[in-house]
């Protein structure tokens, strides 16, 4: 006997909920949903655009009555549940329908305020809230001259009001305060956005108090405080909305303004779980689609007896859904005595923002006319990252420099529908809006998966989530409060590390154990992370997992597209001679390989060597003197130098050397992404060590240390660590910054956005401040690396892993 | 020189490949012939699948993918491979052909006949 669920509300909150639900454990219940409206599941946040007369509500169904019936879902729509016994655990639906449960959810949503006004309850006064809603308002624009009066100058109003007035209707708004949007919007921003609609048509009628609503059968004029009237065939409340708990008080659970759930979405009746906007939690409600969605995974994760995630509260970002109008608004925007503002005003260009930091930190943000940041500003402020190192550079947005395919042609909405935004993968605009309309997608991760947009290098993402945003219209946001590392875990990269570290956890089961793995071996993406994450917390102890390394790690060369194999030696310091040189050319000649090719990082390329050849090859290197140049890890890849004192008239310190022996320290180590240096003789920096992980230039003093650089998909020129006298600085400093950043970083985090996210100002404590730390970290460096350098070609040039290189059985 | 005779005059019929310690376990052997690579692969509960070595999308060895759950991730473009039917895990869509594959006291038998249901054998 399967156990029971009924969901009460056909919803998004209550339909996400139960898709949650049949995507982790499809046969544990059997569903029944009751829904007051007549028809299928509809999103609800493209109402507007419905209104305006672009998009129809066939194009916002979400799931058609057949969904259900294949899912063998029993649907009751039209049927409003007037009563649960719990004690018997029983739905009552009108029209005498009843349903027993076993765990019930509660999605009922939230109601139009209605302002209890003299005729309020005219035909013709509505709130907006839902099809019918909707269908009222068009047919009322039916009408020639037909006028509208909206009260409520909020997000909702005004996406009303604009709605109405392309359906050709003469519309005034009505507003209690003097400015439009007071909840997302400052002064300057609300100014900007009440002229722009002005000039579309709109009329405002600003701190204008509704008295009465006139009229016989049906509505005619409103009338104000001050006594004037205006004439109305329509209006239209938008003054907010009120969770609908009118259910869940008649039967006596416990409600505030909203349901009162747990972090597990579970009411005071632990059998009965509510989500949505009827919901209270920790003392806030969410009228906005992506808390809903957080609170829908975390409750089929209880509901499938999972029982580990939980709901931890939301941040949430507006957008408007006005067609043409880019607004954007997060957070505390007002600020207090204790904030700071960065503005940035354009009027020409209607170009509006507003940064609000408290201890170097984005409390809040405001964006009027150009919204392409807001995704950007969003992250920041809930990550806590600390702005400081680019603070004078915040307001004019995400540095686009050398953002790879797209220049700085980021504005979106303009693109043509043939604008290619994702350039790896050869995504145009069009694809991703018609794959986010017609397959009904709502994350990043959905669009990633079906259209592959933003899944190889992930440049575009900010692209892609700001199409998102576009075309599901405002109230999208665009990141979950916190990431799991992937979806086999509720932890994040942060807990997991923690973990195996106070939980002493020494081996891959032990931590899917204690963290309780959803799946039985993990994924790729978690496997990967583990190895690397156990690795560095135990080394010497730990057994490093072969089969949870990538083909690049576990063979000990990169794979080609036609499944051949690249083969990089180590060139220490990107210094050869000619002994070694022809080594590579015999050794090259002798297994044919098709393309030689010297590498940015100094080193020389043979490419195309085929698997079985592997060893072979590796052995040749291995007797001419090399080692792996793990051109192929997520490791400490090369140092590239230039050629310094010895040579160039204006070299002043030995940089070829430092590279070398900078070189021979820290090779074979493996690192959370992959790391690269740089030695440069002078300040001339032909060496480019201000584009990589650590990068050194000679002064005539000593030696200046940078952090945090890359080339690469987004190009970013280091920070300044610091500057040293000598050699055995250099060392001590680079083995201490290379540790922490192995100690800390997420798996598959480069250096650059790692100092992004933690603030160059911690790392700085850490290594430059703390002396007794900076070699705390060193000690552990160089234990790390006893165990780490051992060539690994050489061993399986003796005959290590030789199942890797040879077929089990070869037919003819 | 014996055998591979013998799987060609006899496709369909069980092939001895090799012992179920040759083949890593969530790992993968690859059978060579000249009409194209099988993959044999080996689950963390044993359970053994063979498929054309060949990822529906870009042709990837499979074989070089990492084996999680009943799953194979393509090692040039990630896509994941159900090794249970040979399809693509959706929405992404293909398949790589399935061929029998058992085990007979510690011998792994694999047969050169494919499955039916994938176009692409």
């Amino acid at each position: 006997m399967k156990e029971k669920l009924v969901l009460i509300g056909n919803g998004m909150a209550g339909m996400r909920t139960v898709e949650e639900l049949l995507k982790i454990d499809p046969q544990q219940y059997d569903i029944t949903v009751f829904g007051a409206e007549p028809c299928g599941n509809y999103n609800r946040i493209m109402l507007s655009p419905v209104l305006a007369g672009e998009k129809t509500i066939d194009q916002i169904m979400l799931n058609d009555e057949a969904w259900y019936a294949e899912h063998n879902i029993t649907l009751h729509t039209g049927r409003e549940v007037l009563d649960i016994d719990r004690a018997r655990r029983l739905v009552k639906a009108d029209g005498g329908i009843e349903a027993g449960y076993d765990r019930l959810i509660l999605a009922t949503g939230s109601r139009p305020f209605m302002i209890p006004l003299p005729g309020g309850d005219l035909d013709g006064v509505i709130g907006f809230r839902d099809i019918q809603d909707v269908n009222l308002m068009l047919a009322a624009a039916g009408k020639p001259g037909g006028k509208a009066v909206v009260i409520g100058g909020g997000l909702l109003g005004l996406e009303a009001a604009n709605g109405l007035l392309s359906q050709g209707m003469q519309v005034s708004v009505v507003h209690l305060l003097d400015r439009l949007m007071e909840r997302q919007l400052d002064e300057t921003a609300a100014g900007l956005l009440k002229f722009s609609l002005e000039r579309r048509g709109l009329q405002f009628l600003m701190e204008a108090q509704t008295e009465a609503i006139l009229g016989q059968q049906r509505v005619e004029a409103v009338r104000f405080r001050d006594g004037t009237e205006i004439p109305a065939d329509l209006v239209v409340m938008a003054v907010g909305i009120r969770p609908n708990v009118e259910l869940a008080t008649r039967i006596g659970l416990h409600c505030e303004r909203g349901v009162v759930v747990s972090d597990t979405l579970q009411t005071y009746d632990p059998r009965i779980y509510a989500v949505g906007e009827c919901v209270q939690h920790r003392g806030q409600t969410y009228g906005l689609v992506a808390p809903l969605f957080e609170q829908a995974r975390v409750c089929a994760n209880h509901l499938a007896r999972h029982g580990i995630a939980r709901y931890e509260g939301s941040l949430t970002s507006t957008k408007l859904k006005v067609t043409g109008i880019d607004l954007f608004s997060a957070g505390d925007f007002i600020g207090d005595e204790q904030t700071e503002e960065l503005l940035l005003q354009d009027s020409s260009r209607g170009i509006y923002r507003k940064v609000v930091l408290r201890d170097n930190r984005i409390q809040g943000a405001v964006m009027y006319g150009d919204t392409i940041d807001g995704t950007w500003y969003f992250e920041l402020m809930r990550d806590g990252t600390d702005v400081s190192a680019f603070r004078e550079n915040l307001l004019f947005g995400q540095a686009h420099l050398g953002d790879s395919g797209h220049g700085d042609d980021n504005r979106v909405a303009a693109m043509a529908d043939s604008a290619e935004i994702c350039g790896c993968n050869g995504v145009c605009k069009g694809e991703i809006v018609r794959a986010i309309s017609d397959k009904k997608l709502f994350t990043l991760e959905e669009v990633r998966a079906h259209t592959k947009a933003s899944s190889s290098c992930g440049s575009c993402t900010g692209l892609v989530e700001t199409l998102l945003a576009h075309t599901l219209g405002g109230d999208y946001s665009a990141t979950p409060n916190r990431k799991p590392l992937c979806a086999c875990s509720e932890y994040t990269h942060d807990e997991i590390r923690a973990a195996i570290l106070k939980q002493e956890l020494k081996s891959m089961s032990a931590v899917q154990r204690f963290l309780e793995w959803k799946t039985s071996d993990g994924c790729p993406k978690c496997r990967t992370a583990l190895n690397y994450y156990l690795l560095c917390a135990w080394p010497g102890e730990y057994q490093d997992d072969n089969q949870s390394r990538f083909i690049n790690e576990r063979v000990h060369a990169n794979i080609q597209k036609d499944g051949s194999y690249s083969v990089v030696p180590r060139m220490w310091g990107g210094e050869t001679t000619p002994a070694e040189l022809r080594a590579i050319a015999e050794i090259a000649e002798k297994y044919r390989v098709p393309t030689v090719h010297v590498t940015g990082g100094q080193r020389i390329d043979l490419l195309g060597v085929k698997k079985d050849d592997l060893p072979g090859i590796w052995g040749d290197l291995s007797r001419a003197g090399f080692v792996s140049g793990h051109a192929y890890g997520k490791a400490v890849r090369t140092v590239k130098t230039c050629v310094g004192k010895d040579w160039c008239r204006f070299g002043t310190q030995d940089s070829t050397q430092m590279g070398i022996d900078l070189e021979k320290m820290i090779w074979g180590s493996w690192t959370p992404h992959k790391f690269k240096l740089a030695v440069s003789g002078c300040p001339r920096n032909c060496a480019e060590a201000t584009i990589k992980d650590f990068g050194v230039v000679a002064v005539d003093s000593g030696w200046e240390l940078h952090v945090g650089g890359n080339g690469g998909v987004k190009v970013r020129a280091t920070d300044f660590l610091c500057a040293v006298r000598t050699e055995d600085e250099v060392k001590e400093y680079c083995a201490a910054f290379l540790q922490l950043y192995r100690e800390n970083a997420h798996y598959l985090e480069r250096t650059a956005p790692w100092i992004e996210r933690v603030g160059l100002s911690w790392v700085k404590q850490r290594i430059v401040e703390d002396d007794e730390n900076r070699r705390a970290l060193v000690e552990r460096f160089l234990y790390s690396q006893q165990f780490s350098q051992v060539d690994p070609w050489k061993a399986r040039a003796e005959g290590l892993d030789h199942h890797e290189y040879t077929p089990i059985k070869q037919l003819g | 020189m014996q055998q591979a005779e013998q799987a060609l005059n006899a496709a369909g019929e069980w092939l001895d490949v090799g012992r179920l310690e040759d083949i890593p376990r969530q790992g993968a052997r690859v059978v060579r012939r000249t009409e194209g690579d099988i993959a044999i692969f080996r689950t963390l509960d044993d359970q053994l699948f063979a498929l054309r070595d060949r990822c529906p999308h870009k042709g990837g060895p499979l074989s070089q993918g990492m084996v999680h759950g009943l799953q194979v991730a393509c090692p040039l473009h990630d896509w994941k491979i159900h090794l249970d039917s040979g399809q693509a895990v959706a929405p992404d869509a293909g398949c790589a052909a399935r061929f029998p594959v058992r085990l007979d006291g510690e011998r792994v038998l694999l047969s050169l006949l494919p499955e039916e249901g994938c176009p692409e054998r």
